[in-house]
């Protein structure tokens, strides 16, 4: 493998992706929907559950409203990229496939100090917890590292290695990059050369100002509450499909929904209309919904139901 | 004699973990060895990052053979009774012996337990306390079903002695024990057997191990020190810090490096818990100014370019982290210079606690309350009352959201920014004041005024929503609390009436709680009689009061028997009187710490003014004096045969003896001694106790024993004599009543 310094941000991504192809994971795409984590794809949060085997790896697009900061600070952003592996059960060598992972981006462990800090995983939206660390180079947290106990409020066995890179923080480390919107997205020798804040500094200016000041509030809390219903409404259907004569259970479009649902609350946080006793409330119906959606996917086949 | 050798390798050990891991494993092993019926001479474990280790020296090599004889039932016992004993013992019937006993023939089991070899023992031992180790979290990992803290991925167990080492045969859930351990993960990572322990923690040194947690520490401090001494600085010390990063590393490496430019104006405070909180940094300060200039971070490796990539990987992620914190320091001086109004406000929609409302009305009680309490503590009212406003607005801050630990040290700078006067910004801090039994006491009249407020209205709000602390659980911190005004009030020598202060407050959490079902007139009639409590300061005397002038003012409220106000009239001063003998118990385990006698204290309690503690303290310092003498100790002697002999003789007679004791009666000349005696002492201890002066009173009172001795000596009190009799014993009282002034003696152990 090309151990040379990587030279831009997709450099870095697309080595990762070639690193965990080649350990034999699936290279799935980002999933379309606006998510707060990568943990919220369903290929983590729906394929940790039940008892099948998986292992899959892809970025996923994640917002956070709060972190807006119009595209000044450092590294902060409404909008980031993770980068997450997920393998069941997770394998006896999970940290030294994913010390290569780091060799693969051209992190030298020779002059560099690699360390597991304890940093229990834990997402009360998701009813989901696991232990682990943040792994630490050089002092930066560079990926979270958990293995799951529990997802949906359910048991996971087998358990499930995961892992997440903050993939805009890692390369401005690997890159030698201050300032997020300074580093070099594609190559900086290519005819077009363009940094990340080519590409994202208006965008996170225009949805800071959005997220902080203009989302409409009342609409989102109608929209959390139509997502609420709608997912409910998804999971009540009767599971043997009336048109095909199959059984169908409807697990992934409820869990958009779930997701839906969890973004919308973001959204009201970042706008600071939801009370520290409110939050918790909010926090329980995501969960409610997650859990659901959990109990529902270990019904189907890809949940590891038999027959 | 072999020595053990157990190392437990896993993923990485949560630092925090580890003391508490290793405390375990030593206990667990070696207790289950004992009880076995190995012996040993001595025991360490040890552990980093990737191991948990155990070190047994001298272990027996076998467990010793052992004979034991039970007795089973009679011999004429019931057939089901002889089969639960065979059951019990694995025998059968021509294995027993019937022997004679007291009661005739009963079988006895002589059950032969042959020793067993250490190397058995151990397997055994050592598989329960993996399987059942006390982690505070646990977890399952892969496919598997066993738990451990991490995953556990190999098992090193290994008897040795002079001839030799032999493995000790174990298979846990596949992980199978043998004599290999891997060293340091990057500089070292091949596997490697070992044959004892010092061949154990020698090989794993040249691996780049240091096994020993302590030398880790030791290592890391002498070597910050020492950096820091060269440029003429000082690492600020925190013991807590230093075990955790010594968890952290396997071969520590120390390195300092500077603090940028931009950040040496934020607070030192934010420096320092920033870089420990998120980096594990050791703050390094300039004594000369105080300020931090500089972080010392221990790496886990040595390097070809002596730690200056990972030096400065580091110093880029301290100027991110503190970017933020100057983040929010900017955003929230905006809120301070414009006078915090955004931050209260934000608060009313912050719940203090679920019935006890949000942090606003938790203020606005706690304003009211420093208003009160002000005067009694040389404070200016108004001031004090600005200072409460504000004390808790710092809860809303950016910085302290972030840091929780850093509430009051921000709330001081904001106050500060905010231009107010250096009283209230002070009071900020202060008012948090003392968070433990050795922390240092608000000094300001006006934070001390906060504070006491603050702390009373948490515990008179806790207490009338019924959520007192139990046994071990204090989750609102009551018992600080308290200690923090008893601590307060005693050192400062404040003069307040708790009994009152507690009365009203109890009053207004009342009236807060019931605002929804309780009727206009009530409330109203409530909030009335928080006032009238300050002024009547007794719940009983304040009610009254207020019936009767609703009366004349022909608004009568509902206070008939039944009513919610009629029960509130018994409720409050239980409450009350619940929440004062709280008060009391914390003083009573802070006083025994300061040497004093619990039951000097009780004699105290039962005076007047024992709800102003300063006052209760100084008489029971002075009893307590008193009673360590031998004219004090004696004295409480006389005072008791005196109390006896005439409680004996009220019982018997059936009537009182209180009145009428008279000198003419006398017939000894000790008779007539005590008489005067008594009278001078009272003459003495009135006047004294009036000013205060215990310790007058109590000498006034140890004056009273040789009379009183030489009263008893020569005396016989229940003589033929009725009237001389009666006489005596009415003098007995006079004895009494005259004691009993002071303190009550009846309580002093003997």
């Amino acid at each position: 493998m090309d151990q040379s310094k990587p030279r831009s941000f997709q450099e870095i991504i697309l080595r990762l992706q070639n690193y965990w192809a080649l350990q034999g994971c699936a290279i799935l795409q980002p999933y379309d929907m606006e998510v707060g984590a990568g943990t919220f794809h369903p290929a983590t949060t729906l394929r940790s559950l039940g008892s099948k085997p998986w292992a899959a790896a892809y970025v996923q697009p994640s917002r956070r409203p709060t972190d807006g900061r119009y595209g000044e600070n450092p590294n902060r952003l409404q909008h980031y990229y993770q980068y997450q592996v997920l393998i069941k059960p997770s394998p006896p060598d999970l940290q030294e496939l994913y010390l290569g992972s780091l060799a693969a981006i051209g992190i030298d462990f020779d002059y560099h100090d690699i360390r597991f800090v304890e940093d229990d995983w834990e997402s009360p939206t998701l009813g989901a917890w696991g232990l682990g660390w943040e792994v630490w180079c050089d002092g930066m947290e560079v990926s979270q590292f958990t293995y799951f106990q529990q997802v949906g409020g359910r048991d996971c066995h087998p358990v499930s290695g995961e892992l997440t890179y903050g993939l805009e923080r890692l390369a401005m480390y690997v890159l030698g990059i201050d300032h997020v919107m300074d580093m070099p997205f594609n190559d900086p020798d290519a005819p077009i050369p363009l940094s990340y804040g080519d590409v994202f500094r208006q965008t996170e200016e225009e949805y800071s100002r959005f997220n902080f000041d203009v989302a409409d509030t009342d609409k989102l809390f109608d929209f959390f509450a139509a997502a609420e219903a709608e997912c409910a409404r998804i999971l009540d259907h009767p599971q043997d499909d009336p048109k095909t004569g199959k059984r169908i259970i409807m697990v992934h479009p409820a869990y958009d929904q779930c997701i839906k649902a969890s973004h919308f609350f973001n959204m009201l946080d970042a706008r600071g209309v939801i009370s520290v006793t409110e939050r918790q409330a909010y926090i329980g119906r995501v969960r409610a919904l997650a859990r659901r959606c959990a109990d529902a996917f270990v019904e189907t086949e890809a949940g590891g139901r038999q027959g | 004699m072999p020595d053990l050798l157990i190392e437990l390798f896993s993923e990485e050990i949560p630092a925090r973990m580890q003391a508490r891991a290793r405390t375990d494993l030593q206990k667990r092993v070696t207790d289950g060895l004992v009880e076995a019926g190995l012996t040993y001479a001595a025991a360490k474990a040890f552990s980093t990052p990737r191991r948990l280790t155990l070190h047994v020296e001298g272990l027996s090599a076998r467990s010793p053979d052992l004979t034991e004889e039970r007795k089973g039932p009679r011999v004429d016992a019931p057939e089901k009774a002889l089969e639960g004993f065979l059951r019990a013992t694995g025998l059968t019937k021509d294995q027993l012996e019937a022997r004679d006993d007291k009661k005739g023939q009963v079988w006895f089991a002589v059950i032969d337990r042959p020793g067993r070899p250490a190397a058995q023992i151990v397997a055994e031992v050592l598989e329960a306390t993996i399987r059942n180790f006390p982690w505070p979290k646990s977890m399952r990992w892969g496919a598997g079903t066993l738990r451990w803290v991490r995953p556990l991925q190999s098992i090193l167990c290994l008897l040795s002695d002079e001839a030799g080492c032999e493995v000790v045969p174990l298979d846990v859930d596949g992980i199978v024990a043998g004599d290999a351990t891997r060293g340091h993960r990057f500089m070292a990572p091949d596997r490697f057997s070992v044959s004892s322990f010092e061949d154990y923690e020698a090989k794993l040194k040249r691996a780049h191990v240091m096994i020993d947690h302590e030398e880790r520490a030791a290592q890391i401090w002498h070597e910050a020190t020492n950096a820091a001494f060269a440029q003429g600085l000082e690492v600020v010390e925190d013991a807590g810090l230093l075990a955790e990063v010594a968890g952290l590393v396997e071969w520590p490496v120390v390195l300092m490096g500077p603090i940028g430019e931009d950040f040496l104006d934020l607070p030192p405070e934010v420096l320092q818990t920033s870089m420990k909180e998120h980096q594990k940094f050791f703050s390094v300060r300039d004594p000369k100014t105080g300020k931090i200039v500089r972080f010392v971070t221990v790496a886990n490796r040595e390097t070809a370019d002596n730690g200056a990539t990972i030096l400065a990987g580091n110093e880029k992620v301290l100027s991110a982290r503190l970017s933020d914190a100057r983040f929010f320091w900017a955003n929230d001086l905006r809120v301070a210079r414009a006078g915090m109004e955004d931050w209260l406000d934000t608060l009313s929609h912050v719940t203090f606690q679920r019935e006890l409302g949000s942090q606003a009305l938790r203020i606005d009680r706690i304003a009211n309350l420093t208003r009160e309490i002000a005067p009694m503590v040389g404070a200016d009212a108004e001031m004090a009352a600005q200072a409460a406003r504000v004390a808790k607005a710092d809860l809303a801050s950016e910085m302290v959201y972030e840091f929780p630990e850093l509430q009051g040290v921000m709330g001081r700078y904001y106050a500060e920014a905010a231009g107010l006067p250096q009283a209230v910004s002070e009071a900020c801090e202060m008012h948090y004041k003392p968070l433990g039994p050795a922390d240092a006491l608000p000094e300001h009249p006006v934070s001390i005024a906060v504070s006491l407020a603050d702390k009373l209205d948490t515990l008179a709000g806790f207490w009338a929503i019924d959520e007192k602390p139990t046994g071990s659980k204090d989750p609102f911190a009551l018992r600080r609390a308290a200690l923090g005004i008893i601590r307060t009030v005693l050192e400062r020598k404040l003069r307040v009436g708790l009994e009152a202060l507690i009365n009203r407050h109890l009053l207004v959490h009342v009236i807060a709680l019931n605002l929804d079902t309780a009727q206009e007139r009530e409330t109203y009639f409530l909030q009335e009689m928080v006032d009238e409590v300050a002024r009547h300061g007794v719940f009983g005397a304040a009610f009254h009061a207020l019936v009767d002038r609703f009366r004349a003012d022909d608004t009568p409220v509902p206070i008939e028997e039944g009513t919610w106000l009629a029960r509130l009239r018994h409720q409050l001063p239980e409450m009350s009187g619940d929440l004062l003998a709280f008060f009391h118990d914390r003083l009573k385990v802070h006083l025994k710490a300061e040497g004093l006698r619990h039951d000097v204290i009780d004699a105290c309690l039962a005076m007047p003014g024992a709800d102003d503690l300063t006052l209760l303290v100084k008489r029971a310092e002075a009893l307590g004096a008193v009673l360590n003498t031998e004219d004090g100790e004696n004295l409480v002697q006389g005072f008791r045969r005196a109390n006896n002999i005439l409680i004996q003789a009220e019982e018997a007679d059936g009537v009182e003896y209180r009145f009428g004791a008279d000198p003419k009666f006398a017939k000894d000349p000790t008779e007539t001694a005590l008489f005067a005696a008594l009278d001078a002492a009272d003459k003495a201890i009135g006047p004294a106790l009036e000013a205060e002066d215990f310790s007058g009173a109590m000498a006034a009172l140890a004056a009273l024993r040789a009379p009183i001795d030489a009263f008893f000596e020569a005396v016989q009190v229940n003589t033929d004599n009725d009237i001389v009799r009666r006489n005596r014993l009415n003098l007995l009282h006079a004895i009494r009543e005259t004691c009993l002034q002071v303190a009550d003696l009846t309580r002093i152990e003997g």
